[in-house]
């Protein structure tokens, strides 16, 4: 069938099943703006800033487990759209975003918007092309669809030159891709696991360590099954909160730089750590010296690059974590002892009864945790909870009781400040019948607050909960331990009027200082069914516990003063 | 763990961003590049890169990794048995003994290309350390630019 490139670009997303594209509009994709206007075979949320759509995408993606997709202008508008687009690579997140390019005779001229988008996404994308010819168009957005979903998943961006889609030509969308260049692997070697099932029979303190790509890979369920069978206690990266479940008894916690006691110790005690899609970050690990010194590693990865990059592993497995887990678990079935680790079991409770993750709690103020766990209790389950970046994200990730994958959306890797509103919009647009809270502070929600307006608009109805302390609060954390506490420019006690802000871009406002005002404002905002932002005030000089300082040995974490003093009396 | 020098070969589709795909992942990653030549594969579409790099085994590993999971990357070869080739040439101001230069470019496998009103060229094409020792030998000759290329290899 003979059309222009814009409407091979509407009919290409069709065929892709896409239901919703975030984005924003600009000259040099206007020609796929008009062809948007005409169908009506997806819906086009307009964000009100490129970077915003791109996170509204990826929260989608996030959330369903499909390909989220962004659309934004040449120049500023993809400049724009580059943190979205790096935020999705380094957390390995299915994504397409299609950008406008200047007509292909103006490249290379400085046009106006010209910027070269290929060059400057290429260390924030998992691919990019740039469209020369409209024949080849239905081929790059079929592989696009393809490689951001395979493999270790990431985001694609397709670079479209305007005459490009003014142009008209033969559309036959392929059904089939042929990279023969891109094969990832997926199955992982027969005697590569053997050996694993050997090591893990012959472990004493085994570990399961599970990442992010456990969530990407869907294999919570299995996970659940391997640690049911071995009874091999389990601790959660950031990014993999929800996949064991927090009612699950052999779950220690998060581990790394804000994890708890236990799953700490655990790791730095353990004899074999289980891998299974977490690359060992340096807010997992702190000191690689120091890191898991008595512990062999079986490392299971879909990415290769990612095996032995920071930890020397004896076990690697190159595959997606659910076809390995398979493989494993029927063959470690009836070989293992789940009796065996019973000591191994007792001392890891031991150190969480020691120093469970836990705070006090305060009658005068409202403590940053209390919420997050009266968020837990009011919603829980049926929450999906989307977070910014900074103390609040390691308050949700420690206190609030995930109890599926895909229930925790944050900006790990990339740490985005500004994410969490825009990402929420994007699960919620996937997931209408949840409820979608965004945890955020008063530093992040300002970010991209401008997407009051998109929520308003399209009656997007997130709710916004900013743990409010008037700082940055996790630069104003290390400036009081490691800065002497002079708090430069991390002082935020100048804020908009939030509840005003809110109405005035037509949503509902609660402005929070106790506890009961807390509970009436989350009940009405659930109600009032709007796009709201509850405002609550919180103990200003909170910090997060417990902390290993930045490359500090894992097991050296600085435990909250009550803890301190619990330890000192044992 | 001590650096090594080491030669990899690269096969890529012959696309323009390929190139700087690759340059940029070096650069990005802090990797090391000593040298990098580019031709086009005959009768296909691909190419040859082949990249002279030093680093420790760890860093080899994630070199050959990485380039691995750029998507236009068809193989990447580790270089042991190779045999392995480096071109220079080298302009002589006329005065300079035109049969001297020819015995020291015959001696390293070369010869002189190019003898123009005011210039001599001479040319060799062998290993890296051989062309290494000829442009310190030809120092005695005044030599006025040295141009090398980059090493390409291939498996023996």
């Amino acid at each position: 069938m003979k059309m222009s490139g814009a409407q091979m670009v509407c009919e290409a997303l069709i065929a892709e099943g896409v239901k919703t594209v975030f984005g924003y509009p600009g000259g040099a994709i206007m020609n796929v703006y008009d062809e948007i206007y005409k169908q009506d075979g997806f819906e086009h949320i307009l964000n009100r800033h490129e970077q915003a759509a791109v996170h509204a995408a990826d929260g989608y993606a996030r959330a369903s487990g499909e390909v989220g997709v962004a659309m934004v202008t040449s120049g500023p508008g993809f400049t724009n759209a580059v943190t979205g687009l790096a935020t999705a690579y380094m957390d390995s997140i299915p994504m397409v975003v299609i950008s406008g390019q200047v007509p292909l005779s103006l490249i290379g001229t400085d046009g106006f918007q010209e910027i070269d988008a290929i060059g400057i996404s290429r260390p924030c994308t998992k691919h990019n092309f740039l469209v020369r010819e409209l024949s080849d168009l239905p081929r790059i957005l079929k592989e696009a669809f393809h490689i951001a979903r395979s493999g270790r998943p990431g985001p694609v961006l397709v670079d479209i030159p305007k005459d490009i889609t003014a142009e008209i030509g033969e559309f036959v969308y392929p059904d089939s891709v042929n990279i023969p260049s891109y094969s990832p692997t997926l199955k992982g070697n027969k005697r590569q696991i053997e050996k694993a099932i050997e090591a893990i029979v012959k472990a004493k303190k085994p570990l399961i360590y599970i990442g992010g790509g456990a969530v990407l890979s869907n294999a919570s369920d299995l996970i659940r099954e391997f640690a049911e069978i071995t009874q091999i206690p389990a601790v959660e990266t950031l990014m993999a909160r929800g996949v064991m479940g927090a009612k699950n008894p052999l779950l220690l916690g998060m581990l790394g730089m804000h994890g708890n006691y236990a799953s700490n110790m655990a790791m730095s005690e353990t004899d074999l750590i289980i891998s299974l899609g977490a690359r060992f970050d340096d807010r997992v690990t702190g000191k690689l010296s120091e890191f898991a010194k008595y512990a062999k590693v079986i490392h299971i990865d879909i990415d290769p690059a990612n095996i032995g990059k920071l930890v020397n592993v004896d076990y690697p497995i190159v595959g997606d974590v659910s076809e390995v887990l398979e493989k494993l678990i029927s063959g470690i079935k009836g070989q293992v002892d789940a009796e065996a680790y019973n000591d191994w079991r007792e001392v890891l409770e031991r150190y969480d009864a020691l120093h469970p993750q836990a705070y006090e709690d305060s009658d005068e103020v409202i403590k940053p945790q209390w919420v997050i766990e009266r968020i837990g209790e009011s919603i829980g389950e049926e929450a999906i909870i989307t977070s910014d970046v900074g103390q609040h994200q390691m308050w949700a990730a420690q206190h609030y009781p995930f109890d599926r994958p895909r229930q925790w959306i944050n900006s790990g890797g990339l740490g985005t400040m500004g994410f969490g509103f825009p990402a929420a919009l994007g699960a919620k647009k996937a997931f209408p019948n949840k409820r979608v809270i965004n945890i955020t502070g008063d530093g992040s929600i300002l970010m991209n607050i401008q997407e009051l307006v998109t929520a308003a608009e399209y009656k997007i109805p997130v709710i916004n909960i900013i743990l409010n302390n008037h700082f940055l609060g996790m630069v104003r954390q290390w400036q009081t331990f490691f800065y002497e506490e002079r708090y430069s420019e991390t002082d935020l006690s100048f804020q908009p009027n939030f509840k005003a802000l809110t109405e005035a871009c037509g949503g509902v406002g609660y402005d929070v200082t106790t506890k009961e005002e807390f509970d009436t404002a989350l009940k009405d905002a659930i109600e009032q069914d709007k796009v709201a932002i509850i405002n609550v005030q919180v103990a200003r000089f909170e910090n997060v516990y417990p902390m290993v300082p930045a490359n500090g040995a894992l097991y050296n974490m600085m435990l909250a003063p009550k803890q301190i003093e619990a330890k000192e009396t044992k | 763990m001590s650096a090594v020098r080491r030669v990899i070969s690269v096969l890529v589709e012959n696309e323009s961003s390929v190139l700087s795909r690759i340059s940029g992942l070096f650069a990005g990653r802090g990797y090391n590049i000593e040298t990098l030549t580019v031709a086009p594969i005959p009768d296909s579409n691909r190419s040859h890169i082949t990249i002279a790099t030093k680093g420790d085994a760890k860093t080899l590993e994630q070199i050959t990794k990485q380039l691995h999971k750029l998507i236009p990357v068809y193989k990447v070869i580790e270089h042991n048995e190779m045999v392995e080739k480096e071109m220079v040439l080298i302009k002589f101001p006329i005065e300079q003994n035109l049969a001297d230069i020819q015995v020291l470019c015959g001696a390293y496998n070369g010869g002189i290309v190019n003898v123009g009103e005011e210039m001599i060229i001479g040319m060799v094409a062998d290993e890296p350390c051989r062309v290494k020792h000829f442009i310190e030998a030809s120092k005695r000759y005044n030599p006025m630019e040295v141009v090398r290329g980059g090493v390409v290899a291939i498996e023996r």
